[in-house]
């Protein structure tokens, strides 16, 4: 246990400095809540950054309506054990303002709305820095993605004006109307997060513990059943044990059948199953690209 | 388990993705997507050898271009040691990322083609990961298959190799391997059709290097940030919240802030609601001082208080990283940790050339990945120690405050 806490230290200070310096660059800092492991992390490491000082930024969760119910009820839980502000703004106000269109059919998410819905609250409140929760061994694109990555006021990512990072500095400059992106967790791996979560004994949502849930069966995967999920006649419903490896909405995250319910039982299964977590998540395997073309549009 | 932080550079086509893509999955560490879109990108592309180059190439005209852009970073870990691989693309124009994939490591593997021999960027890389005093270079003759496994080859390259790293005053730990990304001789497991080499594997060398060793350098310490705290448990707290750059400090150790020359001493260390005894270098902390001193963010703690430290010239060494020029004259914005602070490009005193070294020439502006000797003056101290004493302390970035790019790495003198 000591060899392991030897590296997680060395990432733990390194994050820490990334949003110290957030916080002291930018006027205006926010960090994207989603509920999910990775954002839970990032609020334990701001704790950690400022205790015995309260979190000096507010959380900002983009609710698309079809989130697990309990996420939600995580998530305020712990926003109020943290003493910080929480922010939410719904994808289904930007849906009745008739800036999105609902998608239809089988395959019909949220996730992708989500965009103009954090670029609205960008603006409304002027937040000239997002923390998030991704980590660069999460996919492909995300491997190329600076800790602060600079985006124009329509959100987007040039990966070729990447500004050069370098050393431990940290170059925060940016013109009105731009913002940055902080991405404090960067060098994470999903393992660094399962080991830092047990260390830490932070709580998560009971979602990622196995547990019997009502299930449709679809393309040979296991999506949970509710009344966001279009259903088509080859979808079987079908009700086991399982947990779900990453927390996005319920109509793009995958569950896994597991009898896992603890944290060492989670990541020894994960590390036999070679699977990679994003694995699990659909939206991302429309192509190849489908992330990164999300990101140049303003996707977190 | 310890971390490793290795950058990897080569040519266009010296298969540098290939090689990752072979480390990976010889040390059995991909997973099954990974596993999937190789045998599915071979099978389109027709090849009869695993296509390992897709894990890597994240990008959407990477892939149009086949080659790679920009750094990518790829996370691992064998049973002894977790490794962090930022893969720099070797094209000449982004010699930049190179030096930036370079920049946050300890180890530089540089890829040779046996067919080749060094070529133009052989030297740039080399020169790169010697300025930022990379500690270990591995230096792989790569593609040994097509040069009949000849242990000739091997030894004629190893020996302008030997040429060239003699040509400088540092050394770095320098490791020559003979190797075949794509038939994976020697990479992971040892090479059966070359048993004239009975060296050590990449992933032998790169276990059995000794990762994070502190650098022996004095105590110093970025204020990040001042905290202010008033509640029932915490009666009028005041504390500085950094990161330690270098060396370590104790409770009760005097120490000077700089620039303004005041002492105090150590009176708590914090993390989080443990306080300790000593910090050490890299460690995110609170410190507070016994007297109530002005101290604010973009000053620093030191224990000894050094003359250069307080310098307003700056000689040093400056990669240009923009595609706008440098200006005669020009003024920037000097960033070192946390410290910012305005400054005048002086003067070029000298381009070098990193192929050849010795032949320094003159010149006016500075060129995307010039690489030159510079006077810089600031407006302020920025506290700098010289690089080859102290690397983070001793490195900076120029800003050009119009445009807010990051637009030159200096490494001082």
């Amino acid at each position: 246990m000591t060899h392991i806490q030897s590296h997680l230290k060395t990432l733990e200070d390194e994050s820490i400095y990334i949003i110290r310096e957030v916080v002291s660059q930018f006027q205006k800092p926010v960090l994207l809540f989603s509920g999910g492991k990775d954002s839970i992390t990032l609020a334990r490491l701001a704790q950690k950054a400022f205790y015995p000082a309260k979190i000096p930024f507010p959380f900002l969760h983009i609710d698309t309506g079809h989130n697990f119910p309990e996420t939600i009820e995580f998530r305020d839980q712990l926003v109020e054990e943290l003493g910080v502000e929480l922010i939410v703004r719904y994808v289904q106000d930007s849906i009745d303002q008739k800036k999105v269109q609902e998608e239809t059919g089988k395959y019909a998410s949220r996730n992708s709305l989500q965009t103009v819905t954090l670029l609205d609250a960008i603006e409304e409140f002027g937040f000239d820095a997002c923390m998030g929760g991704a980590r660069r061994d999460e996919e492909k694109s995300r491997a190329k993605e600076r800790i602060f990555s600079v985006r124009d006021d329509f959100g987007q990512w040039d990966s070729k004006k990447q500004r050069p990072e370098l050393f431990n500095i940290l170059n925060g400059k940016i013109h009105f109307g731009e913002n940055v992106r902080a991405f404090p967790i960067s060098n994470w791996t999903e393992e660094d997060v399962w080991n830092y979560i047990a260390q830490e004994g932070v709580g998560l949502p009971t979602i990622y513990f196995a547990h019997n849930r009502k299930l449709v069966k679809r393309d040979g995967a296991f999506l949970a059943h509710s009344d966001y999920l279009n259903l088509v006649d080859t979808d079987e419903i079908v009700e086991t044990t399982v947990r779900f490896r990453t927390v996005g909405d319920m109509t793009c995250t995958a569950a896994f059948v597991s009898e896992a319910n603890t944290i060492p039982d989670i990541m020894f299964e994960n590390k036999s199953s070679k699977s990679s977590e994003r694995g699990a998540r659909i939206d991302d395997k429309r192509s190849e690209a489908a992330l990164e073309q999300r990101k140049k549009g303003g996707y977190f | 388990m310890d971390l490793l932080r290795i950058n990897t550079a080569g040519s266009v086509d010296d298969g540098k993705s290939t090689l990752i893509g072979r480390f990976l999955n010889d040390s059995n560490a991909l997973t099954i997507e990974q596993e999937e879109l190789i045998e599915r990108k071979t099978k389109e592309k027709g090849l009869d050898d695993l296509d390992f180059s897709v894990i890597t190439d994240g990008l959407i005209a990477e892939r149009e271009q086949g080659i790679t852009i920009d750094v990518a970073h790829i996370y691992f870990s064998s049973q002894k040691r977790k490794f962090i691989i930022a893969d720099s693309p070797g094209h000449v124009e982004y010699t930049r990322n190179m030096v930036t994939g370079a920049s946050n490591s300890e180890v530089s593997i540089i890829l040779i083609d046996s067919r080749k021999g060094l070529l133009e960027q052989t030297y740039r890389h080399y020169f790169i990961s010697n300025l930022l005093r990379l500690k270990t270079v591995v230096l792989c003759i790569n593609k040994m298959d097509l040069v009949d496994y000849s242990e000739d080859t091997y030894l004629t390259i190893a020996a302008e190799i030997n040429k060239m790293t003699s040509r400088f005053g540092y050394k770095p730990d320098i490791h020559i391997l003979p190797i075949s990304s794509l038939k994976g001789d020697n990479v992971v497991l040892h090479s059966d059709n070359m048993p004239w080499y009975s060296g050590q594997t990449l992933s032998e060398v790169l276990h059995n290097i000794k990762p994070g060793e502190a650098e022996v350098a004095d105590f110093r310490f970025d204020v990040q940030q001042v905290l202010h705290v008033q509640n029932k448990e915490f009666t009028d707290y005041r504390a500085y919240a950094g990161r330690v750059i270098s060396g370590s400090v104790s409770v009760g150790d005097e120490v000077t802030v700089l620039p303004s020359g005041i002492k105090s001493e150590v009176v708590e260390l914090r993390r989080f609601t443990n306080t300790q005894q000593e910090v050490k270098t890299g460690e995110s902390i609170q410190l507070r001082l016994k007297d109530d001193v002005d101290v604010s963010r973009g000053m620093i703690l030191v224990k000894n208080e050094e003359e250069s430290l307080l310098s307003k010239e700056i000689s040093a060494k400056l990669v240009w990283l923009d595609e706008k020029q440098s200006v005669p004259g020009g003024r920037y914005l000097l960033q070192s940790g946390t410290r910012v602070v305005q400054c005048k490009l002086q003067q070029i005193e000298a381009v070098i050339p990193p192929e050849n070294p010795e032949e320094l020439h003159e010149a006016t502006n500075l060129k995307l990945n010039d690489i030159a000797k510079v006077a810089i003056k600031t407006a302020a101290p920025a506290f700098l120690d010289a690089f080859e004493n102290n690397r983070l302390n001793g490195a900076f970035i120029l800003i050009d405050p119009q445009t807010n790019n990051t637009v030159g790495v200096g490494f001082s003198d």
